[in-house]
């Protein structure tokens, strides 16, 4: 508790100067509402019911998306690491697509399945699939022949050796490849949202934007930054559990 | 002696083809027969394919020339009748000692409570107990080891393929290895490949040493090594020292030619 206290300090700091800045008049009120301002906003939006309504439909975009993502993705890299004919086919188009900015099929998404849920479960999907399949397939690639006929010679069949050795042996790339991913999908989440779509919090960001209604919008961009950092550490928990066996 | 050799290895030769770079001629018209419950050690320079022959007789890789048979059955694939351990242990890193030594027993069919005993007499064999929940990264070299041979030994396999399985370990634990390896055999006799580029160790383990050549590796030589080998001072007995130097000079000629080949 108390090294929580001293290890989000910073933060509190931050928050203390920004409230202080804004009473003082060192900063417009327009260009930036006092922090005091917004946390009340906050508690209206909680309140009314529009944060968990926008929130609710922005987590399951992102959940979808990027539950998808993982399945496939991880699926793919394996198949690419496991079966060569599969990386021969597959791993030119993955280089190629790897450094494109997916907002880029903000547009496209939205052409080809409107401004509902579909088309941020895609782009999701699509943008976080590939540092996912990377990550299955660089750590695929590099497990242990010696592991492979050790499970071979037990008496697995070539089949089981990839769901026995050949998965766990990937874990910890995958999972390191799956947290890029979770930030990706934040990112593809709010700029789908701001610029195509009728709910969400990315959504609500702008249209609280485009009202004028600035405190409240901080409120919603803080929530979203907030989201993202809770996520990201249940994350790292997570896979320091997985992972325990490697200390 | 073909009538009971269990493994009969017949004009084997073997080509590494990379996917970029030379092949490698590994093996070269190899033939060796090993009998049941007999203990041989594969001796030679580095490179000089001994290993590739322990993982073609494992069915690890494919055989290209000439046949490998064992109990007169042609390998064609790895199989539980023929278990491996190797220099640098292949344990699942993601299982503890318990779930190592449990994975093989798994596919045998056994009822749990069956599986769980066999395992924990194996880890007891191995003088393992007390670290049946630990994970590989928590374990020393010695104690890896002992964890492979025993997943290894558990599935109680006919053939004990050994390759290198105590080059990683220090020199007192080595030593202390060798003699559980033997005591082991001793009491549940089975047929020992042990490739070793170590003569003492594999004049003092095996009944027959097979002294392979440079690359490409062909039988050089074999040479009978039957000691007693519960006999105190054994490593200073004339007839054992003598053995050492006569296979240490086939050996020596051998890694000459290897590193002129390699060209230091």
């Amino acid at each position: 508790m108390k090294r929580a206290l001293v290890r989000y300090s910073p933060l509190l700091l931050l928050a203390l100067a920004w409230e202080a800045a804004t009473r003082l008049g060192f900063v417009s009120t327009l260009a930036l509402p006092p922090l005091s301002d917004v946390l009340r906003a906050w508690g209206g939006l909680l309140a009314g019911g529009d944060l968990w309504i926008n929130g609710a439909a922005s987590l399951y975009r992102a959940g979808a998306g990027l539950a998808l993502s993982i399945v496939v993705g991880g699926a793919l890299g394996v198949a690419m690491a496991w079966w060569r004919p599969v990386n021969v086919l597959l791993g030119p188009l993955v280089e190629m697509f790897y450094p494109m900015p997916k907002s880029a099929l903000i547009p496209v998404t939205a052409l080809w399945l409107g401004f509902g849920d579909g088309s941020k479960i895609l782009l999701i999907f699509l943008g976080c699939m590939l540092p996912v399949t990377l990550g299955a397939f660089n750590g695929a690639r590099s497990s242990d022949q010696a592991l492979v006929w050790s499970a071979r010679s037990m008496g697995a069949s070539r089949l089981r050796t990839l769901w026995d050795v050949v998965v766990p042996s990937a874990l910890p790339e995958l999972l390191n490849g799956i947290r890029t991913a979770l930030a990706l999908s934040f990112v593809l989440l709010v700029s789908s949202e701001l610029i195509a779509a009728r709910t969400g919090l990315g959504y609500l960001i702008g249209f609280l934007g485009e009202g004028g209604v600035y405190d409240a919008m901080f409120a919603v961009v803080l929530t979203v930054a907030l989201l993202g950092f809770v996520a990201d550490r249940v994350y790292q928990r997570l896979m320091r559990r997985v992972l325990q066996w490697r200390e | 002696m073909t009538g009971n050799s269990q493994i009969v290895i017949d004009r084997v030769s073997h080509v590494y083809r990379p996917p970029r770079g030379r092949e490698v001629r590994a093996l070269e018209d190899v033939s060796l027969e090993v009998r049941g419950r007999e203990f041989v050690a594969l001796l030679g320079p580095s490179g000089c394919g001994k290993s590739t022959l322990l993982y073609l007789i494992g069915g690890f890789l494919p055989t290209g020339t000439g046949t490998i048979r064992v109990d007169g059955e042609p390998v064609t694939r790895p199989g539980s009748d023929r278990g491996i351990v190797f220099q640098h242990f292949a344990l699942f890193p993601w299982k503890t000692v318990r779930a190592n030594v449990l994975y093989g027993l798994e596919k045998l069919g056994l009822s749990r409570a069956e599986r769980e005993e066999r395992a924990r007499s194996f880890i007891d064999l191995v003088g393992l107990n007390g670290f049946e929940d630990s994970y590989p990264s928590q374990l020393s070299g010695g104690m890896k080891q002992r964890t492979a041979i025993a997943r290894t030994l558990a599935i109680d396999p006919q053939i004990l393929l050994m390759d290198e399985p105590f080059g990683a370990l220090d020199a007192q634990t080595r030593s202390l290895m060798q003699t559980e390896l033997l005591g082991i055999w001793q009491r549940s006799p089975k047929t020992v490949l042990f490739v070793t580029h170590d003569v003492q160790e594999a004049v003092y383990l095996a009944e027959r040493v097979v002294v392979m050549s440079a690359r490409p590796g062909r039988v050089k030589a074999i040479v009978d090594t039957n000691f007693d080998r519960n006999a105190p001072n054994l490593f200073k007995s004339k007839p054992f020292v003598e053995k050492v130097d006569e296979i240490w000079a086939l050996v020596r000629d051998e890694a000459l030619k290897a590193q002129r080949s390699e060209g230091h």
